[in-house]
């Protein structure tokens, strides 16, 4: 039961660590249940553990705030100090766990993260590391999930959109729930590695610098549009 | 001569009361014993500086009446009426049963029937002031022995006029008021008191108490003392009886708080005097010169009302560890004796020199009654308490859980149930035998042991447990316990409750990673509930409040370093109220411009655009 890779117990306050290259935001709200994910996260507290210390911080967002009280101050300090960001989550109901999008709606605010002023994720990567219960055919026009994968993708890519950060091509692991125990250990490895070797990707290699960073003013929220209007 | 008589007589009673009731008190011996023994001082006996114990006696007999209405303002008739049956059955069981007694042995010793007579129902009467004086100095009044005391009190009090309106025919002589009439009379006072009380008193009172002058409506709290006394006098009831009745009265109406604050020190003040009378009326030449009769005699009465009052203390029952209180205050004999030996003395029926000695042994009961308590509360009560609790070996059987819960109080217990509820059964040690019992009924593996004893921890597990949750409520076992388990179980992680913030610096500064204020988060759930009557949405307050946490706790932990240094503690504490304070105001002052910008206020927003 006391697997590894649940947070020892730590005191209630996190203390606000310092920044990293590499932020890894793990948001799972039933770790003991999980088998991919864990997998996922202890693998990269080992790499973290390994590597330099500046170049890796693995948060698990669950166990730091198990009352969903985020300190916001803090979590901006780590994005700032951050090149890549990675959201590593279980995709429940077709989006995000609910803690990863509250740390989205309080941590992302209007002029810190867009809006007038709020630049300070620019040109950042958001790497999306994220695992389904159902297996990849069941994402099919014809299956019970009715379509592609790809379809509920939107929502992070344009959360990244809005911010400046530049959405990198999601690593997905479909059907974890009956996925085998190689295919788990060979999808950890690889992410280990890609964590180790970022930034020297080929995709990013292919994607130039920013992806189409700027953000027509339509996008914006209904204050701006009530600012530019005055 | 008369005045300056009066200006004597104070300061003798005043001086003797304020010197002699600060000694007994803090010779531990109680307030009653100090003015008993500034009576003896001051009376005829030693310093001779008072002459005329009756009539202060008298006087100050109104102390016992204001003491019954104060009684009966904390009496709802409710109450009262639920009273009934100890009243009258366990009051009765006690008058005629001790009076019965009494008067066997009396004529067994070979005393004549009539004199046992008088002697048996004068002496089985108890004192109503000191009873229910101590039972208000101990705050005992809402125990099983304090509605005990009450009832058999009242009972007597009602019972002393039927035995005063008696005697004379003991005598063989008839009483002066005819038997149906004097009934009849007292009958039609007494429904006109409750009557009156019910109709009139409120209202009056109201309108006294619209003149907004609080020395009159002192004034009326007395009036209607002295007046419902003297209606019961005037048709030979208990005046005590009277104003009791005033009391449950008045218990119910809004003027209860006031009435109490107003009586209240007058009826201290005439209960002392009283008291002082008492030891003032103690014939010492009757007891010079049959010392042992009086023994006797004391002895006696006292060992056969103890027993009459066991037996109810049993039957009813009465909780062990309060009997001895119970037996000593009701065993006593009472000031409603002096008059009945006085009134049997006028009428013929006893002699003067064995009233005299009826009074010494009853004015003596009197006296060693606050004594006895405190040699009870001494020696006896903590007998009988030790007796009425399970006795439990302590731990001695190796145990293996996870976690160690030392405490079991209110806080163990829900860290307890919780861990529970999870499958998880905590060893649990307590020091109070009696709740190791209870949890034991409850399936917990609960243990009897002093948990800061190095070797029952290490039988409760101590060395392979994960956690040890320390619940007990002393501020210093709980240090101590922190520094035994970290220096002889160092792998054991400690999760503390805190009595308060120097406890929780002290636990902080001994390594406890985990320590909670144990009135804390209830505090912050209220003040929740506040935020959210007050008009904030619930989700809000509930951030609002969590963040007020954090901030709180990581404050705590940043000054823990100056915790000795009182200055800086207090500017740090102002800083970082202030801090919070502000952003919140900030964010307030943000949310309300977004609002208005973006048009989002509660008004329709369509009129802001065209």
């Amino acid at each position: 039961m006391a697997d590894s890779d649940i947070a020892p117990l730590a005191p209630r306050e996190p203390a606000a660590p310092a920044g990293a290259e590499v932020l890894v935001i793990v948001a799972h709200p039933e770790l003991e249940q999980s088998r991919a994910n864990s997998r996922l996260l202890r693998a990269a507290r080992e790499l973290q553990q390994a590597s330099a210390p500046g170049r890796i911080e693995v948060r698990d967002l669950y166990a730091i705030y198990p009352d969903y009280v985020i300190d916001v101050p803090a979590e901006q300090a780590l994005l700032a100090a951050a090149r890549l960001i990675v959201w590593q989550q279980p995709i429940h109901w077709y989006g995000m766990t609910p803690l990863l999008k509250l740390w989205v709606d309080e941590v992302l605010s209007f002029g810190w993260a867009y809006g007038p002023g709020g630049t300070a994720l620019r040109g950042k990567d958001l790497w999306l590391v994220a695992s389904t219960g159902g297996p990849e055919d069941s994402y099919r026009p014809d299956s019970y999930n009715r379509y592609f994968f790809d379809a509920f993708l939107p929502p992070y890519e344009q959360t990244a959109a809005l911010c400046g950060l530049r959405f990198l091509p999601p690593s997905m692991l479909h059907g974890a729930h009956k996925a085998a125990e190689a295919e788990i250990a060979a999808h950890a490895r690889t992410y280990v590695e890609r964590l180790r070797s970022y930034p020297a990707w080929p995709e990013i290699a292919e994607a130039g610098e920013c992806v189409d960073c700027e953000v027509p003013l339509t996008a914006r929220p209904l204050e701006n549009l009530a600012e530019e209007a005055a | 001569m008369e005045h300056s008589g009066w200006l004597t007589g104070s300061l003798v009673y005043l001086a003797a009361a304020v010197l002699a009731v600060p000694v007994a008190r803090f010779l531990g011996l109680g307030s009653i014993i100090g003015y008993l023994g500034a009576g003896i001082l001051i009376g005829p006996f030693a310093l001779g500086l008072v002459s005329d114990p009756q009539e202060i006696l008298h006087f100050a007999e109104f102390g016992v009446v204001l003491m019954l209405f104060l009684v009966g303002l904390e009496l709802d008739p409710d109450r009262l009426w639920s009273l009934r049956k100890p009243i009258f059955g366990w009051g009765s069981v006690q008058l005629f049963g001790s009076a019965a007694l009494i008067a066997v042995v009396a004529v067994a010793f070979g005393v004549e029937w009539r004199l046992g007579v008088v002697a048996a129902f004068g002496l089985a009467l108890s004192s109503t002031a000191i009873a229910l004086g101590v039972l208000a100095e101990r705050n005992l009044m809402s125990t099983t022995s304090g509605d005990g005391i009450l009832s058999v009190s009242l009972l007597q009090d009602i019972a002393a006029i039927p035995i005063l309106a008696l005697l004379p025919f003991l005598a063989g002589e008839h009483g002066q008021g005819g038997g149906w009439l004097g009934a009849a009379k007292a009958v039609g006072m007494i429904a006109l008191i409750v009557l009156g009380g019910r109709l009139l008193l409120r209202p009056a009172l109201r309108w006294i108490a619209k003149s907004d002058t609080p020395e009159i409506f002192t004034a009326a709290a007395l009036l209607l003392v002295v007046a419902t006394a003297s209606l019961m006098n005037a048709v030979g009831l208990s005046m005590a009886l009277g104003a009791f009745l005033a009391g449950v009265l008045l218990a119910e109406s809004e003027f209860r708080r006031e009435l109490e604050t107003d009586i209240e020190p007058f009826k201290g003040l005439l209960l002392g005097l009283f008291f002082i009378a008492v030891g003032m009326s103690i014939d010492f030449s009757v007891v010079m010169k049959s010392p042992w009769l009086i023994a006797g005699v004391v002895a006696g009465f006292l060992a056969i009302k103890a027993a009459v009052l066991w037996f109810i203390a049993r039957t009813m029952p009465i909780p062990l560890p309060e009997r001895p209180v119970f037996l000593i205050l009701l065993a006593q004999g009472g000031e409603f004796g002096f008059v009945v030996f006085q009134t049997a003395a006028q009428a013929g029926v006893i002699t003067a020199p064995v009233s005299s000695l009826l009074v010494a042994a009853v004015a003596i009961s009197m006296l060693l009654t606050p004594l006895m308590l405190v040699a009870a509360g001494r020696w006896w009560i903590p007998l009988l308490a030790g007796l009425n609790k399970p006795r439990l070996s302590e731990i001695d059987e190796q145990q293996h859980a996870r976690v160690i819960i030392a405490g079991s109080g209110r806080y163990g217990q829900i860290v307890g149930r919780l861990l529970f509820a999870n499958g998880i059964t905590p060893t649990i040690l307590d020091h109070d035998a009696e709740q190791v019992e209870a949890l034991r009924k409850f399936g917990w593996r609960a243990f009897y042991g002093d948990a800061t004893r190095l070797d029952l921890m290490r039988t409760a597990g101590g060395a392979e447990a994960q956690l040890l949750v320390i619940a007990i409520d002393d501020v210093e076992q709980s240090v101590e316990l922190v520094k035994m388990a970290k220096e002889n179980f160092p792998a054991l992680t400690i999760v503390a409750r805190a009595r308060n913030v120097q406890h929780y610096y002290e636990l902080f500064e001994l390594g406890v990673e985990f320590i909670e204020r144990e009135t804390f988060d209830s505090a912050i759930m209220s003040a929740r509930t506040a935020l959210e009557h007050l008009g904030w949405q619930p989700h809000q307050a509930r951030n609002l409040a969590m963040r007020f946490r954090r901030h709180n706790v990581a404050q705590l932990r940043q000054m823990a370093p100056h915790r000795k240094d009182e200055a800086r503690l207090i500017a740090a504490a102002r800083q970082g109220r202030q801090q919070l304070e502000e952003l919140f105001a900030l964010e307030r002052q943000q949310a309300a411009e977004r609002q208005a910008r973006a048009g989002w206020s509660r008004e329709p927003a369509t009129t802001d655009r065209s």
